[in-house]
């Protein structure tokens, strides 16, 4: 296959993308029913092309055509064939292509499952969407071509980065782009509420799968990326509020934000206009990712070399669409807004709250990460905002929404029963303490530790209490409806992320020490005894790989091989060698030779590090149950509106209280 | 004032109070957190604070890394082709540290000497922080000192 048909697929999307955006929002505007009919045609047609251009990319990458300057920079011929395969994505220029080709696949799915829409709601909906993915194939297409051609043809690639060289780029990359670019769904559907100034509840029920599934996808993307840094980067922690960890933090943020906002506006009525701007949000901060990763304006461990015709396009475009969106809301909100109002004591109260500081938080996360940029231009100096900052204040704004949290499901909509809270905190306190009192007794010391277990028990309690509620209150099968077991399973992920991090933080025992074969040291519990190192070779690299037999009390526990591999390029690339279990992993990674036959060694014995993604699991699998609820099943676009729009059918008083 | 009013009031004051005491603790944080980067030769000219932790960026020089045998402690030199100053650290050095490469360590000087608590070298070899590559081609252009080698070509 020729890589110049891939550009011309590319530009042939280019011409597709824009017909889509312009045709349906005409149609729509003018109420041309044949105009508005090209949508799904125009939204599949462009899909196939970028899919064409992909799969060119990708077919480059298997056949090794190092004529194609991209993949003569990304692959090698030694590279095993599944990094081959992902090594399309493991750059700027191919990573941009893997976006466009989730963009498509999100509007491909909107057409199949949408079409019951409103037709002008839903052509609006696909024009947003063409209008996002016309910025994308021009940027590609200006600045980023990934089928440009290399002459001479060298014989063999540069490879792929080593660090690249893990399953962690078959997976990070495009589950952290399908939560990305998934926010895109929400956003289309807040603009063309906009464009046709109306704003009906049911269309926001209609988004919020998608929302949902869009933020599921985003926490693995994050989950994912917090693993591969633990281990590949060799210095076993699992965030370091890096800028680019930051960029994609913030859209996570606003999402769970705008999931909670999207509620209240489906089952109340309420806080259209919040819900609407955390649309807008969500998405602007998951183009402000992109851009931050590849602008290379910030200095972090993602930063690519920087090029500024990119970095101006991606800038230029983030103000149109943000800038552009913004107006359109302040023209056309005060038309959209309404509701129903509650009372100071209810769920929305909560709800409101968390959103607040989630949406804080993020702003508060956005400020330490632009200041340095911010610095330079007002010529300041070169700043950078560390840990130190992010950590105590992301504690702070988050210990409300920890506090507030078990409640939330446990209050009624619109006006709660103050005894229910009562008896509930009373609850929840007392299994808190308890626990906490417990932790204390099995050996947790310092303030920091046991606040940390009362917080996570403290939320996990509320989890539980609101299941037993259920259980009593509600009739066989109606139970747990996918809808309240998704809230369920990402509020209890938060309280098992809480505990994982809590403990990680404060149990871990972390050394970097010298040692000769023959030579041991205790971390923990544990002995590490280091029997030396061997060469060893893979399929592109040469390793040193050394030998850690780890006992315990003398009685083997397992054998870790940490390595260094050199790579063909040249590339040297530490991989630590980790025991994982669910209560502590031991983790050994190679440094140095140091002279004398020692060897530089880092150890680590870090308890409860896997809850940290057991929660982060937990949290995405939440998200992704949500969709399941019979409640999202599309009717007939018939005008089920009004129906719904109003207070659940008289349940009997009982059971109103814990309602969804 | 009737009660759809007064709630609101309280809601409004609720959030404004809110991110009033978030701004007022994130603007504090940031003028304690900030770390400044500067130049071996900003570092020179005696701008870097005393006490103050800060960011000393550069590249490591040609024959300048020399381990003390039996420990983990590295010495090695930082220029930018310009002032040079010696760093100190005791750790494992990440896998891109090498010399003529840039880098970036925190720490903070003590008799003359940068004691570094962290090297950080970008997982991207070729990459280079802007303000160390300005420091740098500025260097260059005031010495004629020999091009750095920046590695090959953009991944």
């Amino acid at each position: 296959m020729n890589p110049e048909l891939g550009q011309v697929a590319l530009i042939l999307a280019l011409v597709l993308s824009a017909l889509q955006c312009a045709l349906p929002i005409v149609g729509a505007w003018r109420g041309s029913k044949p105009l508005m009919a090209t949508a799904p045609t125009l939204a599949i047609g462009q899909a196939v092309f970028v899919a064409m251009a992909f799969g060119i990319l990708m077919w480059s990458f298997w056949i090794n055509d190092f004529s194609v300057a991209y993949v003569a920079q990304n692959s090698n011929l030694s590279l095993p064939w599944f990094y081959k395969l992902s090594a399309v994505w493991g750059a700027h220029e191919g990573s941009l292509l893997l976006w466009m080709l989730i963009l498509n696949g999100w509007t491909v799915a909107l057409v199949i499952f949408g079409g019951k829409l409103p037709e002008a709601f839903f052509s609006r909906v696909i024009g947003v969407l063409g209008f996002v993915a016309f910025g994308f194939l021009l940027y590609m297409i200006t600045t980023s071509n990934p089928f440009l051609r290399q002459i001479p043809v060298p014989t063999n690639g540069v490879d792929l980065n080593p660090v690249l060289q893990d399953p962690g780029l078959v997976f990070h990359p495009p589950t952290l782009y399908m939560g990305y670019v998934g926010f895109s769904v929400a956003f289309a559907f807040a603009i063309a509420s906009l464009l046709g100034g109306e704003l009906k509840s049911t269309w926001v029920r209609w988004a919020r799968p998608w929302t949902n599934v869009a933020w599921g996808f985003l926490t693995l993307g994050i989950v994912a990326g917090s693993a591969w840094a633990y281990y590949e980067l060799g210095w076993g922690g699992w965030w370091f509020w890096d800028p680019v960890e930051n960029a994609s933090f913030m859209p996570w943020l606003i999402g769970a934000a705008l999931i909670h906002a999207q509620a209240i506006t489906d089952k109340r009525d309420g806080l259209r206009a919040w819900t609407l701007l955390l649309s807008i949000f969500g998405f602007a901060f998951s183009l402000l990712g992109t851009f931050l990763v590849r602008s290379g304006l910030l200095t972090s461990v993602h930063a690519f070399a920087f090029a500024p015709a990119r970095g101006v396009f991606i800038l230029a475009y983030l103000a149109v669409v943000v800038g552009g969106s913004l107006l359109l809301y302040a023209l056309r909100a005060p038309k959209v807004t309404g509701g129903k109002s509650f009372a100071l004591a209810s769920r929305e109260t909560l709800m409101v709250i968390g959103n607040l500081m989630l949406t804080v938080a993020c702003a508060m996360v956005l400020l330490g990460t632009l200041y340095p940029l911010v610095g330079e231009a007002l010529n300041i100096g070169r700043i950078s905002v560390g840990p130190p900052y992010f950590g105590p204040l992301f504690l702070i704004l988050m210990a409300p929404l920890v506090l507030v949290l078990p409640f939330g499901p446990l209050s009624r909509w619109g006006k709660a029963d103050l005894k229910v809270w009562r008896n509930a905190f009373i609850r929840i306190v007392a299994l808190a303490v308890a626990a906490g009192i417990i932790g204390f007794i099995v050996g947790a010391r310092g303030a920091y530790q046991l606040l940390g277990i009362t917080a996570s028990l403290w939320v996990m309690a509320g989890v539980v209490l609101f299941a037993i509620k259920r259980w009593r209150e509600a009739p066989r099968g109606h139970r747990y409806p996918f809808e309240m077991l998704g809230m369920m399973l990402a509020h209890f992920g938060i309280g098992v992320f809480i505990a994982g991090a809590i403990l990680t933080t404060s149990m871990s025992v972390e050394q970097d020490v010298s040692m000769k074969p023959g030579a041991s040291v205790d971390v923990g519990a544990y002995d590490f005894h280091f029997s030396g190192v061997t060469e060893t070779e893979g399929p592109n690299y040469r390793a040193q790989q050394g030998t850690v037999v780890i006992t315990r009390n003398g009685k083997p526990v397992v054998t870790l091989h940490p390595q260094k591999r050199t790579y063909s390029g040249g590339q040297v690339q530490t991989e630590a060698a980790i025991e994982a279990g669910v209560f502590r992993d031991l983790y050994v990674s190679l440094g140095d030779s140091i002279g004398d036959g020692a060897w530089s060694l880092r150890v680590y014995d870090k308890p409860f590090v896997r809850w940290i993604w057991g929660g982060g699991v937990l949290m995405m699998l939440g998200g992704f149950a949500v969709v399941l609820d019979r409640r999202f099943r599309l009717r007939r676009a018939v005008e089920p509106e009004t129906a719904h729009a109003g207070p659940e059918p008289a349940a009997p008083r009982k059971l109103a209280e814990g309602e969804a | 004032m009737n009660p759809v009013r007064k709630r609101r009031l309280i809601i409004t004051l609720l959030i404004l109070g809110a991110v009033g005491v978030a701004t007022v603790l994130s603007v504090f944080a940031l003028q304690k957190n900030m770390t400044y980067l500067y130049s071996p030769t900003e570092v020179d000219a005696g701008e870097a604070p005393d006490a103050h932790p800060f960011r000393l960026g550069g590249i490591v020089e040609e024959d300048s890394v020399h381990r003390v045998p039996g420990t983990l402690t590295t010495d090695f030199v930082i220029t930018d082709r310009f002032q040079s100053i010696p760093v100190t650290y005791t750790g494992i050095l990440p896998d891109l540290f090498r010399v003529g490469q840039s880098t970036i360590t925190t720490g903070s000087m003590k008799d003359g000497k940068f004691v570094a608590t962290q090297v950080l070298a970008k997982h991207d070899e070729t990459y280079m922080p802007p303000q160390v590559e300005q420091a740098i081609a500025k260097a260059e252009k005031e010495h004629r000192v020999p091009k750095t080698d920046k590695g090959g070509g953009t991944p």
